[in-house]
């Protein structure tokens, strides 16, 4: 079983390539059961929002 | 063909600093790039007349003294808490994490409506500050990732860095990102 830290790793790639199937469905049921790795999730996504957004602020 | 006064030229000054200060996260390489590129354009005046206007121009040599400050940028020696087992293990956060690789009593919590701040000045300034503290590198490569949409493969090749090194130091960004916005910003809404 992936833990926490395998897990953020993991999460983290995963905004940065395909994972492979295999890393996909370990990773999933990691979130399954943990709450942290999925605000963790949430965060990096939220994370790519916010710089998204900051570059448009920065040239309007 | 015209070329730009005074007024015009210092537009065109501040709008490149802010083009490649966004792109590099340091001013002192964002100054040059644009001292560069000033310099470039006015030896290289023949190319002027030729492009739709001025402003598109400089900002396509531009392009290029960034490239080449970031690839400078990349070089510069390691700062002690950017060393990275040859593995590509990030030990600076195992202190996040108990003796088994979870969570410890302080793992992510849920952030109430993140954006909703994303209207908020005060949120800027300190997602601005929490940029900050990332080292030079870390927040090139978030840049290029994150707010500029680079692949993985062009930063790698722009940066002259591993993919290895790049997933790690996108984690590191994101690990201290998340923490200093929790601490600072989202803690106290939740």
């Amino acid at each position: 079983m992936m833990n926490c830290k395998e897990a953020t790793r993991m999460v983290s790639e995963g905004l940065d390539r395909d994972l492979a199937l295999g890393e996909k469905l370990r990773l999933q049921l990691h979130l399954f059961i943990c709450d942290y790795c999925r605000n963790f999730s949430k965060q990096g996504n939220f994370l790519r929002r916010a710089a998204q957004s900051a570059n448009k602020r920065k040239s309007d | 063909m015209t070329l730009p006064d005074d007024q015009q030229l210092a537009e065109f000054r501040d709008y490149l600093l802010r083009y490649a200060l966004y792109r590099l996260r340091d001013e002192a390489a964002a100054e040059e790039a644009v001292q560069d590129t000033l310099l470039a354009a006015l030896q290289a005046k023949s190319g002027f007349g030729a492009q739709s206007s001025v402003k598109t121009w400089l900002t396509g040599i531009l392009k290029h003294k960034i490239i080449d400050a970031q690839r400078k940028l990349c070089r510069e020696p390691l700062q002690i808490d950017e060393r990275v087992d040859s593995d590509g293990d990030v030990s600076d956060f195992d202190g996040l994490f108990d003796k088994t690789g979870h969570w410890g009593s302080d793992g992510p919590r849920t952030w109430a409506n993140p954006d909703a701040s994303l209207e908020q000045q005060d949120f800027w300034r300190m997602y601005e500050k929490c940029n900050e503290r990332l080292t030079k590198r870390t927040a090139l490569v978030f840049a290029m990732r994150e707010s500029l949409g680079y692949e993985i493969e062009e930063i790698c090749q722009n940066l002259e860095i591993t993919a290895t090194n790049c997933s790690v130091l996108l984690y590191r960004a994101r690990m201290s990102l998340r923490l200093c916005l929790e601490k600072n910003w989202f803690g106290e809404r939740s």
